[in-house]
């Protein structure tokens, strides 16, 4: 009788972790979203692709395109900028490290390890020179070191602004400078305790006078007790003369990357959303942060759905809680962001946003692991995402995770930084 | 004292002292998930999910000992007791691992009725298995 109890439990612990397929017929992208029943399970689906190797290979990207290898052995590249000069920095770095709470933490963690890059981040930022855009760098050098974990990054008016995990700091500097020997200025403190999601978003806005900073959530959906979700989930508003700043946007879990839409001057975010929830629960999304907008988390889902594991239930806040613009898709961790301009790649690929899709461990068929292109019309998503960089997955192997995108107008290229292979993938129109 | 007779004077007072570990963390899991339940403090949650893991190790080790004697004891005849203990203290087990993933789950889903449920399983059975480790024992000198 032991034993079959055993044998019987044994297999509804599989069947339990491994939950419910995907359902193939739901579309999961665009302005409304299919979205299935909450599909919780014994055991969260954690499917990690593990990491292989391009061994020569690069990834794909659309016919009359060509991808290469803009810059190796970074030390974990996120975010990047392009500057004035049509330099490029790349901010490199891993933060977070909140204490294990619970014994899932510890095994959850070890698990999703596998997934990413073991070389320890590098807490730099690294300044590529390519002036005569033939896709090599002339110059590569180390323009600060010692940061913390640093994410966004912003260039105005004679100084770079970096988005340290704790902090955001900011150097006197000019484009054309290869080097910062003068210290870090501090313009305000960020939300740093636990840091669970520890990236700090940023971008200007675009007469320069703000900064906007997104800072995500300390959980998945508030279970390590909301007191540690002061100023979480949020998106701020820095004054960048007097470093006051003001919280425009709330229960937006994971904001991890800003960009200002061109055509409207109007900022954008990629937000990722809750896990847990199933397969096709719940989709990333882009959407305009609206000042004074509250996104649901961790009460609501896609507006008003409710998600039956916050208690206390907060009835008054979900009325109020608005749908994003735009679904990117369930689990694929959506973490760059960055606008066409001055008429992008031409074509099919002028007017709209490239986003970086880091790829999914929540379910068990892969989502994300790649590069999308979404159609923009007057200032808003028109049309379903179409693939723009793909071939980080191969055999169910990762040879690379997108995070974040960086389009440069004026040599007309896409960068698109790789935290797995620690490479910038340069793509161009072929000559 | 042969080496048999020495093995058997550490594996018993062992193995009662493993035993008090599910005994009281299993106990202790359902006071926690009670308080959970009534408070939505996130920390009670937590305490219930180590104690469950706890629970599991160190009844996982005691159950060793458990079936062990069962075994000798089957070859000298048996008792009832103790086939109802390692019984009562398997299907504890294995209602913990499944409660262990239950509390595993987010916030208010940690809990809920179904890992109370498990919880108050959990309780009554270990004190049986308990119950039944001790009195055999009692018996059997």
């Amino acid at each position: 009788m032991i034993k079959h109890l055993l044998t019987a439990s044994a297999v509804a612990l599989t069947v339990a972790a491994c939950g419910n397929a995907s359902d193939p017929k739901l579309n999961q992208t665009g302005v409304n979203p299919d979205l299935p029943k909450p599909n919780e399970t014994l055991a969260p689906a954690m499917k990690i692709s593990p990491p292989a190797g391009w061994n020569g290979e690069t990834p794909t990207a659309p016919r009359g395109f060509t991808v290469t290898a803009f810059a190796t052995d970074l030390k974990i590249p996120r975010q990047m900028l392009v500057l004035p000069n049509g330099d490029v920095l790349i901010a490199e770095g891993r933060g977070g490290g909140a204490p294990p709470l619970r014994p899932k933490d510890v095994i959850a963690g070890s698990i999703k390890k596998q997934g990413n890059t073991r070389i320890d981040g590098g807490n730099r930022i690294t300044l590529l020179r390519d002036a005569n855009n033939d896709g090599v760098p002339e110059l590569r050098t180390v323009l600060v070191e010692n940061l913390n974990a640093p994410y966004g990054l912003a260039y105005v008016d004679g100084y770079l602004y970096v988005a340290e995990q704790d902090a955001l700091v900011r150097f006197a500097f000019q484009p054309g400078q290869t080097g910062i020997a003068t210290p870090a200025e501090r313009v305000t403190d960020l939300p740093s305790r636990l840091n669970h999601h520890w990236t700090k978003a940023m971008t200007a806005s675009a007469d320069g006078a703000r900064l906007y900073v997104g800072i995500g959530s300390n959980s998945n959906i508030g279970e390590r007790g909301m007191a540690v979700e002061e100023e979480r989930a949020v998106v701020w508003e820095i004054d960048r003369a007097t470093g006051a700043r003001r919280t425009i946007a709330t229960g937006i879990r994971n904001p991890t990357a800003l960009a200002i839409e061109p055509g409207t001057g109007l900022l954008w975010s990629v937000v990722n959303e809750r896990d847990e929830l199933g397969p096709q629960l719940v989709p990333d999304y882009l959407t305009q942060v609206r000042d004074g907008a509250f996104y649901g988390w961790p009460y609501s889902y896609w507006g008003q759905n409710i998600d039956p594991r916050v208690m206390p239930q907060k009835p008054d806040l979900v009325a109020k809680a608005i749908k994003p613009d735009y679904a990117l898709g369930s689990h694929v961790a959506a973490l760059g962001l960055d606008f066409a301009r001055d008429g992008g790649f031409g074509g099919a690929f002028a007017n709209g946003a490239f986003i970086g899709m880091h790829g999914s461990w929540n379910r068990q068929d892969p989502s994300g692991y790649k590069v999308v292109w979404v159609p923009f019309s007057n200032g808003r998503p028109a049309g379903q995402p179409i693939d723009f960089v793909t071939g980080f997955l191969k055999d169910g192997d990762a040879r690379g995770r997108p995070v974040g995108v960086a389009f440069d107008p004026a040599k007309r290229v896409l960068l698109v930084a790789d935290d797995l292979s620690n490479t910038v993938w340069r793509i161009a129109p072929a000559a | 004292m042969d080496i048999r007779g020495l093995a058997g004077a550490t594996a018993r007072p062992l193995h009662g002292i493993l035993l008090a570990f599910p005994i009281a963390l299993f106990t202790f899991a359902l006071f926690t998930d009670i308080a959970y339940l009534k408070t939505a403090e996130i920390q009670w949650s937590n305490f219930s999910a180590w104690l469950i893991t706890g629970a599991l190790v160190f009844g996982g080790v005691a159950g060793v000992f458990s079936i062990v004697d069962l075994v000798l004891g089957l070859r000298r005849g048996g008792s009832r007791r103790v086939i109802i203990h390692v019984a009562a203290l398997a299907l504890a087990w294995v209602l913990g691992l499944v409660n262990a993933f239950k509390h595993s789950q987010d916030a208010w889903s940690s809990v809920g009725g179904f890992g109370l449920t498990l919880s108050i399983l959990c309780t009554l059975l270990v004190l049986v298995a308990g119950w039944t480790a001790f009195s055999a024992r009692e018996i059997a000198r």
